[in-house]
């Protein structure tokens, strides 16, 4: 039962009673006080610790909506516009043309040796490259006899090179699917839309079929990219959890390094849901300190540059026709009364604003059926949500994450191409959200966009687009607001606000260890503040030491 | 390579595809069927019909089974193909939102297996009005559009003056579909899988019960096969499905299917007996107008 008093340049807590300290004590892994060195110094016994008198403490971050499987994309070879870092803190350049790509690709290839193993790639985004399509004969130029597959930043579309198709069967005329454009020739060029055109082709290249679960190795890199990101806690919102992979998670999470709390969520596909409910009920029990179950993710629709999100009217920017239902609202309406019955939290990926409004209106009803106090029922995504929706869920008592990183990425691209301006401007619209009253968070949606909150927090102070312009200035939120959003506000989303999410007595010694201070740097240049590493439950995690 | 036909069948939830899986299960006849379906909980087979359960696969009185598909239909597809032994026809049960269009393309891109059809199944008394909700209105237009064959499910709940302008509404939603009314999803299942026996020649097709009626075509010297099965499928004459073997006017054997409007003719081997079974409603088949067409082809 030893106490250790950590010193600090400052420490911010995000309790209001004490915005800021000069020290933290912790013990047994939970803060024991915090405040000045004499008010600490009556707990009795401590060692203090100097060494991090230089550095801004403020509570360990928390990721609302991400996936592990980032952790296992690092893997493959990094082939993005813009410049990321691994999880071994190699920053990989962003690649700015189809040549660089190949290059970088070829580079890789030559260190292959048996040539039959695929070599995969990921995060490649030619919407920076004029939209300039990638055809299987780019591909070609890395390689004409080694399967090569590369999966692109929004995770929905693939490319692959000649010998990937012919090993799938594809590479014959008279192919006719929506997701297989041909080429000239009256083959397929190569590119793979949706997951009906890359299921058949992933396997030969690398992708196995769950892609949306981590694996052991995955799921240790991911938590050293959470700590490189200062992120103590984390979702994982999408995962299949059967019994192997729960069991893993399990084990790894419970090493004694390992850094981060996991909260998987169980996603509704594959089963009823009367089953999913059961299913979730059970697995909660199996909870512990860091990994936590007992959630569930259901998903209303597609995606916005996809043109698979629900729209109302007047629906796409670019006259496209309304995306897809992946969730009936029938289905919807069902499983928020089964989970509100069980006491089951589930939070919903609504892109488009009929999906977040049929979520609103399947959820009304749920809740006439079972009142449930403290629900806390959360919509992610929600990037299309106007000022009715937000007052809507405010009074249902309903929480949001909104997605902050989306409108960096792909924020030109709605302006321009898939919702136009008016509601480009008012995307992701955390000012509305907080005048509502919504409980909110902002995400990242890794590895759709790197992990890292202060990134995050930057986007949805700034607003600023790839491109560089601001948009939507009326949207704009604080930095007290942002930090608020990634801590407090994400661990709310998830029941864990008591636990986590300020450096507050009682809770988890759960910090982030920064070298400037995001209060007073230029809100311009929050995102450059460098991470030194987290403590986890009064672990130390330095980032250079991973 | 033998081409497994699947068929898909659509529809919105609480249309009756649960129920018509039942009875198509039931009516099989020793036909293998298998059936995948999007998720289990959404499928209840009836119990007498389960005669095991196991790893995910159920086994059904008669040689059926069924398995349930999740996010890889391809892959549950392709593991149909490797049980021994394998089965004769296989039904994909889409989800409710489904666009069954979607699945044929994706199914499509494996050479193993042949569209046999889509079936959308719509509630008769309700579609109408489901089809001009707000958040599935176009997914139901959507379906029907795709349709090949439509069951118009629970007529018995439809009043009477209302059947006309349901069927006239359904040639304008699914215009490329036949449109089988049915009660309870009682379909002639050899009408909705074109499991018809391959005809011997001149005999009268075995299956027909009193609602459908078959016929047999089997002229003896080769005619226009294309032409033929194009009139067949979309001419009007009743036919709800074709199937069989006819030699084309240069005396090669071919392949003939023809599902709702839809029609396909492809080189066969010589080892087929030569004959086309037509099926269709009883009242609605007009035998003679198809007999002077085999004529008009020759």
């Amino acid at each position: 039962m030893s106490t250790t008093i950590y010193s600090a340049r400052k420490i911010i807590t995000m309790n209001p009673n004490q915005p800021v300290v000069s020290h933290v004590a912790v013990r047994d892994g939970r803060i024991l006080g915090a405040g000045a060195l004499k008010d600490l110094e009556g707990w009795g016994d401590y060692t203090l610790d100097e060494r991090f008198a230089d550095k801004v403490l403020m509570p360990g971050m928390v990721e609302g909506h991400a996936h592990t499987m980032e952790g296992t994309l690092w893997r493959n070879v990094y082939v993005g516009w813009f410049d990321r870092m691994d999880p071994d803190g190699k920053v990989w350049s962003g690649l700015k043309s189809i040549d660089d790509v190949v290059g970088r690709l070829s580079e890789e290839e030559r260190k292959l040796e048996d040539p039959s193993t695929p070599l995969s790639g990921w995060a490649l985004d030619p919407i920076y490259m004029d939209n300039r399509r990638v055809t299987r004969h780019d591909l070609d130029r890395v390689s004409s006899s080694r399967p090569i597959g590369i999966l692109h930043a929004s995770g929905h579309i693939m490319n692959v090179n000649t010998k990937a198709l012919e090993l799938a069967g594809l590479l014959k005329p008279g192919v006719n699917h929506p997701g297989i454009p041909l080429g000239d020739d009256g083959l397929p060029a190569g590119e793979l839309y949706g997951p009906d055109a890359m299921t058949p082709v992933g396997p030969h290249v690398g992708f196995d079929r769950a892609l949306t679960d981590c694996d052991e190795r995955g799921l240790i890199d991911y938590a050293k990219l959470c700590v490189r990101a200062g992120v103590t806690t984390s979702t994982d919102l999408a995962a299949q959890l059967t019994d192997d992979s729960v069991a893993m998670m399990l084990e790894v999470t419970g090493r004694p390094d390992f850094p981060a709390r996991i909260v998987p969520l169980r996603v509704f596909f594959g089963m009823s849901a009367e089953e999913i409910v059961t299913y979730v009920v059970k697995l909660k029990s199996q909870s512990t300190e860091q990994l936590r179950l007992g959630r569930i993710k259901a998903v209303a629709d597609g995606s916005i540059q996809g043109f698979s999100a629900r729209m109302r009217w007047p629906g796409y920017y670019n006259g496209a026709p309304n995306g897809l239902w992946y969730t009936s609202p029938d289905q919807m309406l069902e499983l928020y009364k089964r989970a509100l019955a069980a006491g089951v939290q589930v939070h919903t990926h609504t892109n488009g604003d009929q999906a977040t409004q049929m979520a609103l209106d399947m959820l009304e009803p749920a809740l006439k059926a079972h009142p449930s106090p403290d629900h806390r029922f959360t919509l992610q995504h929600c990037q299309l949500a106007d000022a009715a929706q937000f007052r809507q869920m405010a009074a249902m008592d309903m929480c949001v994450n909104l997605f902050a990183n989306h409108h960096f990425y792909w924020g030109d691209e709605h302006y321009r191409l898939t919702v136009g301006p008016e509601r480009a401007e008012r995307m992701n619209a955390c000012r509305t959200a907080l005048a509502s009253g919504v409980p909110m968070a902002i995400h990242s949606d890794a590895p759709v966009t790197p992990l890292g909150p202060l990134f995050t927090a930057w986007e949805a102070v700034n607003r600023i687009t790839a491109s560089g312009r601001t948009q939507g200035e009326g949207e704009k939120i604080s930095v007290a607001e942002a930090l608020y959003a990634i801590t407090i506000g994400a661990a709310y989303t998830l029941h864990l606000d008591h636990e986590i999410g300020s450096i507050e007595i009682g809770k988890k010694a759960d910090l982030a260890v920064l070298e400037d201070d995001p209060t007073e740097v230029d809100p311009t240049e929050l995102k450059d503040i460098k991470v030194w590493g987290t403590v986890q439950n009064g672990r130390i995690f330095a980032a250079e030491d991973l | 390579m033998t081409h497994l036909p699947v068929s898909v069948i659509g529809g919105y939830l609480g249309a009756g595809k649960t129920t018509l899986v039942n009875h198509l299960l039931r009516q099989a006849n020793g036909l293998r069927l298998a059936v995948l379906v999007n998720e289990f909980g959404e499928l209840a087979i009836d119990e007498d019909l389960i005669e095991a359960e196991e790893d995910g696969l159920i086994s059904i009185a008669g040689g059926c089974i069924c398995c349930s598909f999740g996010n890889d239909l391809i892959g549950a597809l392709q593991r149909l193909t490797q049980m021994t032994p394998p089965p004769e026809h296989i039904l994909v049960e889409s989800s409710g939102v489904a666009i069954p269009g979607a699945i044929v393309s994706t199914m499509l891109l494996s050479e193993a297996f042949r569209s046999d059809g889509v079936i959308v199944v719509v509630d008769a008394e309700t579609v109408q009005q489901s089809a001009r909700d707000d958040y599935i209105g176009d997914t139901i237009t959507r379906q029907l559009s795709d349709a090949e064959i439509v069951v118009a499910n629970k007529m018995d709940l439809l009043p009477a003056a209302s059947r006309d302008q349901l069927m006239d509404w359904l040639a304008d939603a699914a215009p490329n579909a036949i449109v089988l009314p049915a009660t309870r999803g009682q379909v002639d299942p050899a009408a909705l899988l074109g499991a018809v026996p391959n005809p011997g020649s001149g005999s009268e097709a075995s299956h027909s019960d009193r609602l459908f009626e078959g016929m047999v075509l089997a002229p003896d010297l080769g005619c226009d096969t294309d032409w033929l099965a194009e009139q067949i499928a979309t001419g009007g004459f009743g036919v709800i499905r074709a199937k069989g073997h006819l030699r084309n006017q240069s005396g090669a054997m071919t392949r003939i299917h023809t599902v709702g409007k839809r029609w396909e003719v492809t080189h066969a081997t010589e080892d087929h007996d030569v004959g086309l079974v037509c099926l269709g409603y009883r009242d609605a088949l007009d035998k003679s107008a198809i007999m002077r067409l085999v004529e008009q082809s020759a």
